[in-house]
């Protein structure tokens, strides 16, 4: 009676796989895409579904072209499919999530390895893509339902909604302009707080990240409430910069990641170009990474003197 | 009271409560005498025995067998009195065919009339630690270190804390367990031998909090002496030699030096029932506590087993194997070692014969590594595991041994936690032994 396998310890596994985490995630994510398509209507779920179809097939088609065993499975490109769509102007015309989750997963994933080898976000680095190639069309926002004024702006870039007396409410609710699934902060924090509880997200990024935009804010006289909860700034914290493979996994290093991110989403918000600094901040601390971890690294068990 | 612990470690199987439930209420019963037993001649790290009896002779239950022959080395002695059948290699747990000697049992059970008993209070130290050496006791906790050289630190050291395992950290098995409920005052007798030995100053019991029971009855057996009982969280690996030191002393054993330069000597509580056997009784280690416990095996319990027992027996007197057990293991599941058969022996070090089915084993399909961070929040060490995988795959132990390969305990809790299913601590064995083999050059 020899039928037993053989293999070296540990003889057991963790239930949790890739896949689940993944899985988590979208499910994380679902009250932002639901209160966003609801209040935005079937425009911001066709420009959902798109880019999340779009992101399925290209890493099907490249992994098929380039004869890498197929991955959907892990769920990897549904995420980057479903962050890049919530993070489009809910009337995005067709081909802007089309072109965007191609070029997420071809030119800023599969090109670097796969998944675990890109070194920037493939959802941030497709909206920096699409941001480039159409900036209009990524910068027309439509007014949610259930509010009568029509802006044309996002309230970063109004002086007048930071002035009105619900500023801080409405964009808490998410009844304001913005992308399919950064308006709502409360749906937003309901996903943060499932990972943060199933422990697939670590408290620090998210912490310092917010941490310092809203300290930064207050310090230069700003609203640092409400500079936190306009823009994508909870999206980014939460389930951007928290991304596994593009954030540093050093405790240390994750918060002076998430305080990078801070300082560099103030820096482009106030003397920047550009009203919003998210994927920019998130996209060049993504490439900091390493130097991170490297600098951070934690000290081993015994790096102790000897007891006489 | 607040709970002990270290920095790292995981929760394995915590959905089973660790699979202790299936043998930690059991008391321990003696297994049926084997008709035959082959005992080993190296079950513990170092030198292996010379066997000194030869094939027609008669033995008696106590008598040694295998004569050390170094240092760093423990005696064998016969559990069985009866005829030595033959004398030759035979497959042990871990694939190795040591020489072994088979025995067959006269099921009188005569013990060596040179075995006298003595009391612990008339004898010095040295007489003490050679009564140790003579009942060939070892660390039994796994790692089988033979116990008399823990018991003689050079004349530099000082030990200042004597801690007692009680851990037992590893998923499944109970055999401490029990032990420490039905034998603590064997136990603590055991305790204050070792203490007089070291002359350390103090001395800990350290207790994981799943056995409540074994805290209760040990704190009242160590009443009135100066041992502390101390309850250490839920947290594998606990029971590891160098996260025990951590959590009940605060202290941190050096990179690559021994729990004596940390002023502790770890002594597991089995081994510390031997110690009374042999100092107080004469008796030397001829049989432990064996959970014998898995989904897989039809009547779980803990055996008090003879060493060189077959596993085959063990696992036929629990109601044999179910159906589709994939994997039989010696020790746990986390540092066990895989047996390819049963016809092994049990030996010192053996604390449970494992047996698991497939869907125990869970889902090893390998993918790309995400970088989760999870295996380094596991590692008691600190390592970044992830990294020294990353390392060996690329054939750089030069990076690996600077990544601080050489420091893994080879725990296996960055394996478990991993979602991406990579065989991270094999990956590390593969460099230590590539770093330490260049180093031979």
């Amino acid at each position: 009676m020899s039928n037993f396998t053989v293999s070296l310890s540990p003889h057991v596994r963790d239930e949790d796989s890739t896949r689940r985490i993944m899985l988590r995630v979208c499910l994380a994510l679902a009250p932002a895409a639901v209160f966003g398509v609801v209040v935005f209507g079937w425009r911001a779920l066709l420009v959902l579904a798109l880019s999340v179809a779009a992101a399925v097939c290209t890493e099907w088609l490249t992994q098929k072209c380039l004869k890498r065993p197929v991955t959907i499975s892990d769920c990897s490109a549904l995420v980057t499919g479903l962050l890049l769509g919530l993070t489009l102007p809910p009337h995005a015309p067709w081909y802007v999530p089309v072109c965007g989750s191609v070029f997420a997963i071809l030119i800023a994933k599969q090109v670097f390895g796969g998944l675990g080898g890109n070194f920037v976000n493939p959802a941030l680095a497709g909206r920096a893509f699409l941001l480039a190639c159409w900036p209009v069309q990524m910068t027309s926002w439509p007014a949610p339902a259930f509010v009568d004024a029509i802006s044309s702006a996002t309230p970063l870039a109004d002086p007048a909604f930071a002035g009105s007396t619900n500023a801080l409410l409405n964009a808490v609710l998410g009844l304001i302009p913005g992308t399919i699934g950064e308006t709502c902060k409360i749906a937003l924090l309901l996903g943060g707080a499932y990972l943060l509880l199933r422990r697939v997200i670590d408290w620090r990024i998210p912490v310092a990240y917010l941490g310092s935009l809203l300290l930064l804010s207050y310090a230069f006289g700003g609203d640092g409430l409400l500079a936190v909860c306009t823009g994508g700034v909870i999206l980014g914290a939460f389930f951007m910069a928290t991304d596994y493979v593009t954030s540093p996994v050093t405790p240390y290093g994750k918060l002076l990641y998430g305080l990078g991110c801070g300082l560099i989403t103030f820096a482009i918000r106030r003397w920047g170009a550009y009203p919003e600094g998210v994927t920019y901040a998130i996209l060049l601390m993504n490439v900091a990474s390493p130097l991170i971890d490297r600098a951070c690294r934690p000290h081993k068990y015994g790096e102790v003197k000897e007891h006489a | 009271m607040p709970q002990l612990s270290f920095r790292g470690g995981i929760h394995p199987l915590h959905k089973t409560h660790h699979g202790k439930g299936l043998t930690n209420k059991l008391p321990i019963r003696d297994a049926a005498p084997p008709r035959q037993v082959t005992i080993p001649m190296s079950q513990h790290i170092g030198a292996p025995c010379a066997p000194c009896v030869q094939v027609g002779d008669h033995v008696y239950l106590g008598q040694k067998i295998g004569e050390v022959r170094g240092f760093v080395s423990a005696p064998i002695h016969s559990s069985v009195s009866g005829t030595v059948l033959s004398v030759g290699p035979h497959l042990v747990a871990g694939g190795a065919t040591p020489v072994c000697v088979t025995i067959e049992n006269d099921m009188q059970d005569t013990w060596d009339p040179a075995i006298q008993p003595a009391d612990p209070d008339t004898l010095d130290r040295d007489a003490l630690v050679k009564r140790v050496l003579e009942g060939g006791i070892v660390g039994m906790g796994g790692a089988t270190f033979p116990a008399h050289v823990k018991l003689s630190p050079p004349k530099d050291k000082t030990i200042d804390f004597l801690l007692l395992n009680g851990a037992e950290c590893e998923p499944y098995l109970s055999a401490d367990h029990r032990l420490m409920v039905e034998n603590a005052p064997e136990i603590l007798k055991g305790v204050a031998i070792l203490q007089k030995i070291l002359n350390a100053s103090q001395c800990v019991i350290g207790v994981e909090s799943n056995k409540p029971d074994a805290f209760d009855i040990l704190t009242k057996a160590a009443e009135g002496t100066n041992v502390q009982v101390r309850m250490m969280a839920v947290k594998y690996p606990q029971g590891s030699e160098k996260q025990l030191i951590q959590a009940l002393t605060g202290r941190q054993v050096p990179s690559g030096k021994l729990p004596m330069d940390a002023g502790c000597v770890v002594v597991n509580v089995s081994s510390a029932f031997a110690v009374y056997e042999a100092v107080c009784l004469g008796r030397p280690l001829v049989s432990r506590v064996v959970s014998v416990t898995g989904e897989g095996v039809n009547s779980p319990a803990n055996l008090r087993v003879r060493l060189g027992d077959s596993v085959s027996s063990l696992l036929a007197q629990c109601g044999g194997l179910t159906d589709g057990v994939e994997r039989l293991v010696s020790g746990g599941p986390m540092m066990g070692v895989a047996l390819m058969t049963d016809d092994v022996p049990v030996t010192k070090g053996m604390s449970g014969v494992l047996a698991l089915q497939t869907k125990q084993l869970g889902d090893r399909t390998q993918t790309a590594c995400i970088r989760c961070g999870r295996c380094l929040r596991g590692c008691p060490i600190h390592l970044l595991p992830f990294e020294l995988c990353n390392d060996v795959e690329a054939g750089d132990w030069e990076r690996a041994e600077h990544h601080g390969a050489l420091d893994c305990i080879e725990c296996g809790s960055c394996t478990y936690v991993c979602p991406a299913k990579r065989e991270i601590t094999s990956s590390i064995r593969i460099a230590k032994r590539q770093i330490l083999a260049s180093r031979k050059k």
